[in-house]
Order: C-alpha cells, then sequence, then structure tokens
C-alpha cells in the first residue's frame, strides 16, 4: 500500500513538472513561419530575427522554419495560408500588403481569412533627402515641390501601389496639384542607396532601411509620418536622436502613416491553438535582443493582441481602403 | 548536348524535322499571340504616372518571337519535303517516352505519397527497369538516397519537402 | 595584418573548413541555396563572437560558389545560377571523358577570380565603395544591355532561331506581377502564375532533364561513362592552364567589375563567356569542350560573387538572397552594416577580409582533393545516377516556390530543351533572357521614368554612355571586324 501511494504520488509530481502542456496546446510538428515578401525586406529581417530569438532562448520545443513567398507582391504567401485553414502549424508575418495586395490585384484573399495572432510594433516612415540637399525641412521640401515643374521632383519607393506610394499620393495633396516622378525599385536597401546616388530627389524609407546611411552622413531626414516623435532619445548620429525627427505634422506636412508589422495564424484554429502563439510572441518581445532591435528600428513598439487587435486591423483596412481609392490604385 | 543523331537506328521514321520545325514554330507563334493579346490589354503605351505601361515590353517581344517564328516556318514549309532528315523514329521515341512517362507518373505519386517515399520507389523501379539490376539492390539505394535527402532538407536544412501520409504518422 | 592573426587560431580554422564543406553540398543540390546555410547556422553563430561567426558564414558562400560548378560539369544541371555558363564547355569536356581536367579548370580559375577580387577588396575598398553610388538605373540598363551585346551574335546556326529563343526567355521572363506598376501580366487569373517562370526551373529542365532525355534516345549511356581516373589529373590541368592568362585577365576585370557595381555574379559569368568566346583564338570552337570556355565564367563568377560583398558592407545592400541573411546576421550580432562599419568595426572587417582570403586557399585545397571522387560518380551506371539526378531535379525545382508546380513545368522545361536542341534552337540566349529580363525590363522602364522619356538618358554622362558605346560596339563586333579585315585586304592588295 505504502509503496503504491508513493509511486502515485511520484507519478502525480511527474505529471505535474512535465505539464503546462497539460492544459495548453503545443506545436507537435515544425511550424512553418511565412514571409509574404523577398529576402533582405523589413518584414524578412524581423521574421528571421524572430526565428534567431526564439532559437537563441529556446522559446518552443519544435523548429520555426522560415520561408519566403513573396510572389505577386505577397500574393503567394497569403494564399498559401488561406489554402490551409485549421492548420496550426503556419503562421505569417504581415506589412501593409496584408491589405493593399488583395486591394491592388484582385487576388481572392482577405485578413478576414486568418486568425490575428499579435501586432509586434508599428513601422514608422521618414521623409528623406539627400544630406547634399537645399532643403532642411519638410515644409521647404514640398514647397519647392510646389513652385517647381511637374513631376521634377523624383520619389524613390519599394514596390508599386503600396506604401511608398500611397504615402507620395498623400503627400501630393499638400502640392497645389503638383505630382512626384514615382520610381519603385525592388528593395527598401536599393531606394536608401540610389537616394545617397542622387538618382532620386526623396523617399519615404523605413528607419532601418536607412539608418546606417543617416549615420554616415549621406542622408537627412526631415520629418516622421507618426502623431508622436519617436521615443528613443539615444543619438544615431553625432548631434541627432531619432527622437529629434519632427513629426510632419510639426513641420506643417499633415500625413500619417504607419505600417503594421503583425502575426497572423492560418484561419479556423482553436483558442489554445492561437493563444500558444500569443505567449510565443511576447516571450520574444520580452527579450533583450527585441529592445535592441526595435531602438535600431526606431520601431513604435505598440503591442496589440486578441480582439483589440482585430479592431486595429479593421480600422487599418478601411483606411488602406480610402487611401487607395483616392489614388485610384483599385483592382478594376 | 545535340548530336545524336541515330544512324545505327534502323527503326521507322515517326516525325521529319520538317514537321517537328513546322510544329515548333506554329506553337510559339500561338504564344506570341497570347503575349501580345495580354500586352494590349495592359496597354503598350506611355501612362503620366507609370512611364511605359506594363504591357510596353512584352508587346514588342512579341512581336519578334512571331515574326522570327513566322521566317522558320516559311523556311521549314519551303524545305524540300525529300530527303527530309529524321526527327525520331519509332525505336527512339519509345526510348524517350519509357523515361517520360514514369517520370510524369513519378511526379503525380510524388504530390499523394510525398517526395520520399515516392523517390525510393522510382529510384528502384527505374533501376530494375532500364539497368536489370534486382529489387534486392535497387530497394536499399532508393530507401537510402530518401533517407539522405531526408536527413538533409527535413532535419538539417529546414527546408521542407512534400510529404505524405507516412511522413505525418512519423511526426513530421 | 590583425585579421590574419584573428582567422588563424584554430577554432577559427575549424569553422572555416566546416563551412566550406557544408557550402559544397548546398552549391551542389540545386535545392538548397546559401541562405538555406546561412539561416541555419545563425542561431549556432549567438555564441561565438561575430568575427568566428562570421567567418564560418562567409565560408559557406565560398564553398557554394566552388560547388556550383561540379553537378553543371557532371551532369549538365548548373546547382547555383552562376554555374551555368560552365555546362557550356564544361558538360563537353565531362563526356568526352575530360570530367577531372574540367573541375580542376574551373576550381583553380574560382580561386583566380576570388583571390584577385579580395585583393581589389582590401586596397581600394574606400574608393570602390564610391563607385557603386554612381549606378542608377540607367547605368544598370546600360550593364545588362552590354551582357546581352556581349552573348548575342555567338550561336551558330539561324539567327531568326536564336532571335526566337532569346524573346520566348524574355516572355517567361515577364510572366507574374510588374514590379513598376504592379499589375498582373500574362497570368490569366492563375495563382501558380504569379511567381513568374524562375530561372532554375528552367534551367533544372531545360538543361538537366533535357540531357537525360537524350541520352535516353541514344540509347542509355552517358558518355563520361568511360571516364579514366587520372590521379595527376590536377597538375597536368595546371600545366594547360598559364595558356589562358589573356582570358583569366579579362575576366577577372569583368568579375571584379560586376561585383561592384552591383551587377551580380550570373550576368558576370555570362559576359565573360560571351567575351571570351568572341576574342579568343579558340571562340568558333567554345561549345565543343573547350577549357577556356570553364576557365572564363569561373573566374568572372567567382571574382564577382567575391566582389559584390563589398557593396553589402558598406552600402547595406544584399546582392543576392545569401547576402541578405548574412546582413541579417549583422544585425543580430549587433552590427549595423553600412559606410561606417569600416570604421566603427576594424576588426570584424579586417577578420572578413582575412579569412576571403584563407577561405578560398582551404576551399581550392578541399575541392581539388575531392576532383578525382567527383569524377569517379560518373563511372556509376547510367540507370542508377539517372533516377537520382531526376530526384534531385524535382527536389531542386520544389525548393524553387514550395510549389508543384515548378516540378510540373521542370517536366515541361525537360520536354522543350529535348525538342529545341533536337532543332537548333540555342538555349543560352533564353535562359540570359529570363535570368536578366525581369532586371533589364524594371531599368529600362526606371530609366525613363527618371528623363520623363527620353531616350537620351543613355548617353546622359560618362559613364552610362561609356557603357552603352562599348554595348553597341560589341553588337555591331562582328561588322566591325568584318570591315577592318575588309580594309586591310585592300590595303594590301
Amino acid at each position: 500500500m505504502r509503496i503504491k501511494n508513493f509511486l502515485l504520488g511520484v507519478a502525480a509530481l511527474a505529471a505535474l513538472a512535465v505539464s503546462p502542456a497539460y492544459a495548453a496546446w503545443e506545436p507537435t510538428r515544425p511550424v512553418t513561419f511565412l514571409i509574404p515578401a523577398g529576402t533582405g525586406g523589413g518584414a524578412d529581417q524581423m521574421a528571421r530575427f524572430i526565428d534567431g530569438v526564439v532559437k537563441k532562448h529556446n522559446l518552443m520545443k519544435q523548429n520555426l522554419i522560415v520561408v519566403n513567398k513573396a510572389g505577386g507582391a505577397g500574393a503567394e504567401g497569403f494564399l498559401d495560408i488561406k489554402g490551409s485553414p485549421k492548420d496550426p502549424h503556419k503562421i505569417i508575418i504581415t506589412l501593409s500588403n496584408l491589405f493593399t495586395t488583395p486591394l491592388a490585384t484582385g487576388t481572392p484573399f482577405n485578413w478576414k481569412d486568418l486568425t490575428p495572432v499579435a501586432m509586434l510594433a508599428l513601422d514608422q516612415f521618414v521623409l528623406w533627402v539627400n544630406a547634399e540637399s537645399p532643403h532642411k525641412t519638410a515644409q521647404d521640401y514640398l514647397s519647392a515641390v510646389k513652385g517647381g515643374a511637374d513631376r521634377q521632383f523624383k520619389m524613390g519607393g519599394t514596390g508599386s501601389k503600396q506604401e511608398d506610394q500611397i504615402i507620395t499620393v498623400a503627400l501630393e495633396r499638400l502640392t497645389g496639384g503638383k505630382k512626384f516622378t514615382y520610381v519603385p525599385f525592388a528593395g527598401g536597401g536599393a531606394v536608401a542607396v540610389q537616394l545617397v546616388g542622387k538618382h532620386v530627389d526623396s523617399t519615404v524609407n523605413n528607419p532601418i532601411e536607412a539608418v546606417a546611411q543617416w549615420k554616415a552622413g549621406a542622408l537627412r531626414p526631415l520629418c516622421l509620418f507618426d502623431a508622436k516623435r519617436s521615443t528613443y532619445t539615444d543619438k544615431v548620429t553625432s548631434t541627432m536622436a531619432w527622437s529629434d525627427i519632427p513629426t510632419c505634422k510639426e513641420s506643417g506636412v499633415n500625413v500619417e502613416y504607419q505600417m503594421l508589422r503583425g502575426i497572423f495564424a492560418a484561419g479556423g484554429i482553436t483558442k489554445d491553438q492561437a493563444d500558444f502563439y500569443v505567449n510565443l510572441m511576447t516571450k520574444v518581445m520580452q527579450t533583450p535582443d527585441w529592445r535592441t532591435f526595435m531602438e535600431q528600428g526606431a520601431f513604435n513598439p505598440t503591442v496589440l493582441t486578441g480582439n483589440e487587435y482585430r479592431k486595429w486591423v479593421e480600422a487599418a483596412e478601411k483606411t488602406h481602403f480610402d487611401l487607395m481609392k483616392e489614388a485610384d490604385f483599385l483592382h478594376k | 548536348m545535340s548530336g545524336h543523331e541515330d544512324d545505327t537506328d534502323n527503326s521507322p521514321r515517326l516525325v521529319s524535322v520538317r514537321t517537328m520545325e513546322v510544329v515548333v514554330a506554329m506553337v510559339l507563334m500561338a504564344l506570341a499571340g497570347v503575349v501580345i493579346a495580354d500586352s494590349l490589354r495592359l496597354g503598350v503605351r506611355w501612362r503620366p504616372i507609370e512611364g511605359p505601361a506594363a504591357g510596353y515590353f512584352p508587346f514588342y517581344i512579341g512581336l519578334i518571337l512571331a515574326v522570327s517564328s513566322a521566317v522558320t516556318l516559311i523556311r521549314a514549309l519551303a524545305d524540300k519535303p525529300i530527303p527530309g532528315q529524321t526527327f525520331v523514329t519509332k525505336q527512339a521515341f519509345g526510348r524517350v517516352l519509357a523515361v517520360l512517362i514514369p517520370l510524369v507518373v513519378y511526379i503525380i505519386v510524388l504530390s499523394v505519397v510525398g517526395i520520399y517515399v515516392a523517390s525510393a520507389v522510382y529510384i528502384a523501379l527505374f533501376m530494375w527497369y532500364f539497368g536489370k539490376y534486382p529489387l534486392t539492390k535497387g530497394v536499399p539505394i532508393g530507401v537510402g538516397i530518401s533517407l539522405v535527402l531526408f536527413l538533409m532538407f527535413e532535419v538539417w536544412f529546414l527546408v521542407p519537402l512534400p510529404k505524405g501520409p507516412l511522413e505525418e504518422i512519423l511526426g513530421y | 595584418m590583425g585579421g590574419f592573426a584573428v582567422v588563424l587560431s584554430p577554432f577559427n580554422l575549424m569553422l572555416m573548413i566546416v563551412g566550406i564543406l557544408l557550402g559544397v553540398i548546398i552549391g551542389v543540390l540545386p535545392g538548397l541555396g546559401g541562405a538555406n546555410g546561412v539561416a541555419i547556422l545563425l542561431p549556432l553563430t549567438f555564441s561565438m563572437s561575430p568575427t568566428s561567426a562570421i567567418i564560418m558564414l562567409s565560408c559557406i558562400y565560398w564553398g557554394a560558389l566552388f560547388g556550383g560548378a561540379i553537378t553543371s560539369i557532371l551532369f549538365n544541371i548548373p546547382g547555383e545560377p552562376w554555374s551555368v555558363a560552365t555546362t557550356f564547355d564544361g558538360h563537353p569536356m565531362a563526356r568526352q571523358g575530360k570530367a577531372d581536367e574540367a573541375l580542376t579548370g574551373a576550381f583553380t580559375s574560382s580561386f583566380v577570380g576570388a583571390l584577385v577580387a579580395v585583393i581589389v577588396i582590401t586596397f581600394l575598398a574606400p574608393l570602390v565603395a564610391k563607385f557603386a553610388l554612381k549606378f542608377g538605373p540607367a547605368e544598370f540598363f546600360a550593364v545588362q544591355f552590354l551582357t546581352f551585346a556581349s552573348f548575342v551574335g555567338m550561336g551558330r546556326g539561324s539567327a531568326f532561331k536564336t532571335l526566337a529563343s532569346m524573346s520566348l526567355g524574355f516572355a517567361l521572363a515577364s510572366v507574374g506581377l510588374d514590379t513598376v506598376t504592379g499589375q498582373l501580366r500574362m497570368t490569366f487569373g492563375t495563382t501558380e502564375l504569379l511567381t513568374g517562370f524562375k530561372f532554375l526551373t528552367a534551367v533544372i529542365g531545360l538543361f538537366g532533364i533535357g540531357e537525360i532525355l537524350a541520352s535516353m534516345e541514344a540509347g542509355l549511356a552517358f558518355a563520361g561513362t568511360h571516364a579514366r581516373l587520372r590521379l595527376n589529373a590536377v597538375l597536368e590541368t595546371w600545366k594547360k592552364l598559364p595558356a589562358y592568362w589573356m582570358t583569366s585577365v579579362r575576366s577577372c576585370i569583368i568579375g571584379c567589375w560586376m561585383g561592384i557595381t552591383p551587377g551580380g555574379a550570373t550576368p558576370a559569368s555570362f559576359m565573360s563567356y560571351g567575351i571570351a568566346k568572341r576574342f579568343s583564338k579558340n571562340g568558333n570552337k567554345f561549345g565543343t569542350g573547350q577549357l577556356e570556355g570553364v576557365v572564363a565564367p569561373e573566374t568572372a563568377a567567382h571574382a564577382a560573387g567575391t566582389s559584390a560583398l563589398l557593396p553589402m558592407i558598406t552600402l547595406g545592400i544584399p546582392g543576392s538572397p545569401t547576402a541578405a541573411v548574412l546582413l541579417g546576421g549583422l544585425l543580430i550580432w549587433g552590427l549595423q552594416p553600412g559606410p561606417l562599419l569600416f570604421v566603427e568595426q576594424k576588426d570584424f572587417v579586417w577578420g572578413l577580409i582575412a579569412s576571403m582570403y584563407l577561405g578560398n586557399i582551404a576551399g581550392l585545397i578541399i575541392v581539388l582533393t575531392c576532383v578525382p571522387l567527383f569524377a569517379a560518380i560518373l563511372r556509376v551506371p547510367f540507370s542508377i545516377i539517372a533516377p537520382m539526378i531526376m530526384v534531385i531535379c524535382a527536389v531542386g525545382a520544389y525548393t524553387i516556390n514550395n510549389a508543384m508546380f515548378d516540378v510540373w513545368m521542370m517536366g515541361l522545361f525537360g520536354v522543350i530543351g529535348y525538342v529545341f536542341n533536337k532543332l537548333k534552337y540555342p538555349l543560352p540566349p533564353l535562359v540570359l533572357a529570363l535570368v536578366l529580363g525581369d532586371m533589364a525590363e524594371s531599368s529600362f522602364r526606371q530609366a525613363m521614368l527618371l528623363s520623363q522619356g527620353s531616350l537620351s538618358i543613355f548617353w546622359s554622362n560618362g559613364l552610362v554612355g561609356t557603357i552603352f558605346g562599348l554595348g553597341v560596339i560589341l553588337l555591331f563586333w562582328p561588322v566591325i571586324s568584318w570591315a577592318v579585315a575588309g580594309m586591310r585586304q585592300a590595303k594590301a592588295a
């Protein structure tokens, strides 16, 4: 009897020790982590960084397998995850093409086909000019555009009918009918280099794409497309920190735009399964590595999960629809 | 790569070079037609925001393809039918089909049972049928190759390949 | 010089060898790219110093550059895009039983190309980095035009078939999303065509499967089956190589230039092959198994691959997916790629450069010792090796997009390759157009946008004008050389 009781006790203890998994769901196979963008871009960098953090801190028993599915401005990746509903072993990182790709190309896809997991951050946009440019403020630059010939000023950007071009069109509201010549390039890094080489007059690069050139004194930030200034006060160059860049609104250019960096899982998965990924991402965001990464890229570290996240995405979809309708970018 | 003229092969001719030239040129012209049609839909001129429209470049490519294939077609038709070179003999074509059909079957099977099982079976059968190796040799080699591939892609490099029920059971 | 001391620690040497071996495997298999290798090892590197990490990761890159040549020569399947041009003469050599000679030639010239490029990086880095900034869309288009110009007019046989083949390549390249307007082209509502036709699918099918079909038709034999095993093949080949010094020099220049600008290793290898064919005494024999035809593309590809790391470090633009993953690595180690890396992280940069020297020497030794082993693969009976090649091709095609569609396309391209070969439609122009078509088209349209439709942008400054001029000269070279020869004759008479 005694021995039996003892054994039972051991068994119970052992069960306790192994099993937070008792209640919660855990992946039983490697998890595919889709990136609806090419290698080297902002989304790719972030996804591979998350993969690195998960592996470094052993946050998950199974492996993450990072796969780029960039075809058709990300449509390939979205259709892939839409095509495997209820598969708990597939997640996707999203950027604005979650909205812009279906709207611009007519790809049969909507974010409602997926399960929202978490917003990791909002990526900022900054209006950049070459450091040798005579324009010191956003106001200066836009008046120059206003005063110049139509299409005289060239805006470099990533992709077509996506975030960079949407911001450009929004800026054109303030230039008295004068348009930019928008030149699409393949990647954000290449865009920044084109600006350093003076092949274009300005860009709206994400901070992380242009920070190295800014540090080296080749680029000048004019304004940040956010409601508030950045909270990062450490000096990036000898004189300026991210927080020293004025918001566009401050400089009299009333344009705001931020890009979602979030995680979605396949549609129709159970709450337990979704919770696992919410927990995983929360753990990732608590690491010091993540904080360094956020600061390097001057991200707006807004974190949302569950219902709030869903509401945010709904609102963002509406905004994109309106912006793209105004710019005549909708698929016909 | 070329130079497989089968002079020793005395089996009857299946297709002449001339016929094949005509067929290929016509297929290419049809393709050119598709390209041109889609380019016209996209627009082939200058547009204020976009510069040269999306169809601009493919349109001219389609034209070049159409014209150059037309020239090849006319040349082939003007060619005297006799003595006419042989494109492929019946026997040689049989040998080509003998690899082509298994390849097609392999690809179909692959999408159902996954690449590892399909490859093992394919290698073993290929060796047995063409090389007259007994299955006792073919099966170990086939399974071995699949195993190496599995370790390399699935386990080591974490590159997911198509998998079927067997891998599902094994927990992948 | 401190860099060498860093690299020469036993631990780092070990990492170097591991990296190279892994890289060779990755280079051999068409399904794995350098990006996979680097991505998988990245987590391992978190516990190392950034310098050790970059040594291991960059050695994967060197290994992959070496490895790409192996399957190109043995089976006509390029493991990596930049080794396509190596198949043109390398595979015919293997069929003639000279696989060991072709492999030695390829490895040695890769090494020479890389070495020259590293020397350029070491001494000219700051100067060269500025040069890359001068490249806008017009300059990029000029470079792509030059690549085409150096390559057309190469094929024997019907010029119309060459044209048809090239335009087919361009047409295939334009399928999918148009990056300039964001419109879908020639997808006809299908989701499979969204991603377009990837160069590797076509190459694996056209060359790899096409070759097997042709071998089957001829009656189940790889001509290389009777390859002799010569243990002194390496030394024998080395005796022949110095004769091609002119080709090497030209290819080094082309490679370094294309790597720095950054045009990339793939166009560099094509351009170098085209130019070697045009200016070599044996040019008309190219494509039949000339050692010189292996030396030219391999030297250029490796020189370009090596010097392409420079823009990555200094400008933060990755020249290839592998470089992109490496860039990601830099961020995780807390290094910011960019112009200041040379100033702020001297140890790291010089460690990297030193590892380029030593990694390539170690790589050369490793691959050369394996030459007899690689050549011996051809002695395996066809009925064993053929299905294995088919399987590896299928794996390679699938991994490009993780899609079954590409495996089907590979089969289709195999049939196209077989038919085109028999009808003497040249395949290289198709492949070149497929690989460069997209880039050339978008550079052209970006340039047109910048100039608002004026073609004068292509001679608006000295740089673009010179490149464009060179392209035009090369394009009309047959006519020019004919005219010059005619004038000489007239004078003599």
